[in-house]
């Protein structure tokens, strides 16, 4: 009897949501429109790979040597060389930003490399975005790599360098840096789906008064949370399920471990998404300051402390202990390992363990904080 | 004058309504300041403690040597030694290390005969940008061994070497990048939230249309409107600016003057935006979403971790129309570059455009808009 009631209840809780969903389209398109229109953004506009480069070429004296070294940098798919005549001009373009750095071979140059060696290639890279600099010094060396042994063959010597690096890069031979980010960001709009979903629904309640209408029916505490969070737990899944099918189909991003495992991992992380947001809004009690607790703590940590695009490893020991708080930190490691490497499961499992206790902690308070009361 | 007073009666109005819940007030402050601190530390590029691991069949004085060098390096930790192939593979696949340093049997037999000895390396690729990173650092040390072993030994150096220069942040710290587009990042998200909820509230509490009957004009509306969102984000935009420079020592190499003016052609722009998503919002919940579906992409698509040159060509003309793109450069440009009022020009006004044409179609939509 009791449990036939109890299911009652439930189950027009339930409608009552999902009716509250249907008639009002924004929850939908939070969970739907979002993930489609952010991951077609972000996964054509944010990449970390630089291709032509735009360079300024100096050459003082041309001659077969230095034209076989302009060449090189002409042919590489990095950079986009354009030609000055004197340093001064180069050096305009610079500053305006016309060019990214300038490659400089002074008018001793051949002259240099045919008599003492070690003649000087002067680089000058605009250091203002300092990762971007690093990555291109990087290119630089591969083609002076290149350059010198193409030189050393034109001269009919062999390049007898005392060590050569043989790297191998393991989960992503291409360096692509889309298939890094596009799953971390799938993890970012996850987080802003989830906790927005259930952010807003509570804290409307309260202020509408219709929280008090809930109250005088004899729903209990915990079935006010599952009938609140069931609706959007599918809602939220649907546009989990979309990003998904985008990372694979339209991005190309490799899926190396299993699909169930995916699932099963994005579920629990959507109801630590929802729980967080159902917490925000029992604690805010009204939608101005649950909107704006929620911008405030989802988006920009999710974004900067959770190791989708700056390296945890990286930072200082008292932020990363913070990061321990963000759920994206754990999911965006497990989403970069599924998608990339395979089912590896210490990792998997290590950090599912840490979403698991998030939820309950998100779960357990909100519960604890939904009590019926209109004191507090 | 009349004009004046009630507009400044309307602003006062505004920042009672912000400033008076006491849960309001806190959001205000506490999280960017400490979003400031948190994220001025955690938003680097640059790597620290990268976690290696070495396999070294050779186990000789320059193997050693090379080794040493890694270790040595503030950029490395040494976590494991091998002693077999298989191990490789599950220190890769754990993240127990980012890389594996191999070297062969007979790395020293082959450097003493004068052939080239091969250094094999393993990374780990998931996250892209890091693995190109450490494989730089990487083949830095491994040209200056190779450069102090030809001289040590007699051997050829060879016969040209480059010489690279960054300018303007000459070290290549990522911080001196990130942490002046945090001020940018931080105010978009205070003005935002302040401005973006401000009519929408009204309207759901039916307390706009009182405003209208009253003598105010649409544009006073509009300005008493802007008013705490400008002030607000003036206020803790210099905060943070002094956080930048004093706390995080970023050099500051240009005028201050040409800084303040993006900053307010900035928060104009920011205000307008805000404004308009929420006279276009009939309840809340639709101004928050509307605040959020401009904030993130306004963010993601600044410049303010990756590149917009890297962005395919219909993505970088989308961000023509985002305010916080001009606005970060320039603040690098005033804070690392020096620029001059002059050099900004072209940063300066499509924000005065972007201002323009989101208040009038705030202020349009303040009449026109009913619920």
């Amino acid at each position: 009897m009791r449990d036939a009631a109890a299911r009652m209840r439930l189950a027009g809780m339930i409608r009552k949501e999902s009716l509250q969903i249907l008639r009002d389209p924004s929850s939908i398109a939070i969970a739907f429109v979002m993930p489609l229109v952010l991951l077609l953004l972000f996964g054509y506009g944010v990449s970390l790979d630089a291709r032509h480069i735009p360079l300024a070429m100096v050459v003082e004296q041309p001659d077969a040597t230095s034209a076989s070294l302009v060449g090189a940098f002409r042919r590489s798919e990095y950079f986009a060389p354009q030609a000055f005549d004197s340093i001064q001009a180069a050096q305009q373009a610079f500053d305006l930003r016309a060019v990214f750095g300038i490659v400089w071979l002074r008018n001793d140059f051949s002259a240099r490399l045919l008599s003492r060696g070690a003649a000087p290639i002067g680089v000058i890279v605009n250091g203002v975005d300092a990762n971007q600099a690093r990555i291109t010094e990087g290119y630089i060396q591969g083609v002076w790599q290149a350059w010198l042994e193409s030189y050393a063959r034109s001269q009919g010597v062999e390049l007898a360098q005392p060590v050569a690096l043989e790297p191998r890069i393991w989960f992503n031979a291409a360096v692509r840096s889309r298939d890094f980010l596009v799953p971390g960001l799938i993890a970012v709009i996850m987080t802003l789906i989830g906790a927005m979903l259930t952010s807003m629904v509570v804290a409307r309640e309260w202020e509408r008064g219709t929280m008090e209408a809930l109250m005088v029916t004899p729903i209990r505490n915990g079935e006010l949370m599952v009938g609140k969070l069931a609706p959007y737990f599918i809602l939220g899944m649907g546009g989990m399920l979309l990003s998904v099918v985008m990372a694979l189909w339209l991005f190309d991003v490799p899926l190396r471990g299993s699909f169930w495992a995916l699932t099963a991992v994005s579920a629990l992380f959507m109801l630590v998404a929802l729980g967080m947001g159902l917490l925000i809004s029992v604690v805010a009690r009204n939608q101005f300051v649950a909107g704006q607790i929620s911008i405030l703590v989802t988006f920009l940590p999710a974004f900067i402390l959770s190791g989708f695009i700056f390296q945890i490893g990286s930072m200082p020991a008292a932020i990363q202990v913070i990061s321990h708080l963000i759920p994206a930190r754990y999911y965006v490691t497990i989403l970069q390992t599924l998608f990339l490497a395979g089912d590896i499961w210490p990792i998997v499992l290590g950090n599912s363990a840490a979403l698991a206790v998030m939820m309950v902690v998100f779960l357990g308070l909100a519960w604890r904080k939904t009590h019926k009361r209109l004191d507090a | 004058m009349n004009t004046l007073r009630r507009i400044v009666a309307l602003a006062i109005k505004e920042l009672l309504a912000i400033l008076r819940d006491k849960k309001s007030r806190i959001v205000l402050i506490g999280p960017p300041l400490a979003q400031l601190i948190v994220f001025g530390y955690a938003a680097t590029f640059d790597l620290n403690h990268i976690p290696f691991a070495v396999y070294n069949e050779d186990r000789s004085a320059p193997s050693r040597d090379l080794v040493a060098r890694l270790t040595g390096s503030p950029h490395f930790d040494l976590v494991a030694q091998l002693d077999r192939d298989a191990q490789i593979a599950p220190v890769i696949d754990n993240q127990d290390a980012l890389l594996v340093l191999h070297l062969g049997p007979r790395f020293s037999e082959y450097l003493k005969r004068g052939k080239t000895a091969p250094v094999q390396l393993i990374i780990d690729g998931r996250n892209s940008n890091t693995a190109l990173l450490a494989l730089g650092y990487l083949r830095t040390i491994l040209t200056d061994f190779s450069i102090d072993w030809s001289r040590q030994h007699g051997r050829p150096e060879p016969p040209a070497a480059l010489q690279i220069r960054p300018w303007y942040n000459e070290n290549l710290l990522s911080r001196w990048f990130i942490v002046p587009g945090i001020v940018g990042l931080l105010a978009l998200v205070i003005t935002t939230i302040v401005t973006g909820l401000s009519v929408a509230r009204e309207r759901e509490a039916g307390t706009f249309d009182q405003l209208l009957v009253t003598p105010l004009r649409p544009v006073e509306i509009l300005i008493g409107k802007s008013l705490p969102g400008i002030l607000i984000g003036l206020i803790e935009g210099t905060f943070i600016l002094l956080m930048v420079i004093y706390w995080f020592e970023v050099p500051l190499r240009g005028s201050l003057g040409a800084l303040y003016l993006g900053m307010f052609l900035f928060l104009l722009s920011a205000v307008g935006i805000g404004l308009m998503i929420s006279s276009l919002a009939v309840t809340q919940q639709q101004g928050i979403l509307g605040a959020f579906l401009f904030l993130v992409p306004a963010v993601i698509l600044s410049g303010f971790a990756t590149p917009i040159s890297n962005m395919p060509e219909l993505v970088q003309q989308l961000t023509l129309i985002n305010p916080l793109r001009y606005f970060m450069v320039i603040l690098r440009g005033v804070f690392l570059e020096g620029d001059s009022y002059e050099l900004l020009f072209n940063q300066y006004w499509p924000m005065a455009i972007i201002a323009v044409v989101t208040l009038s179609l705030a202020g349009w939509l303040f009449r026109n808009r009913m619920t």
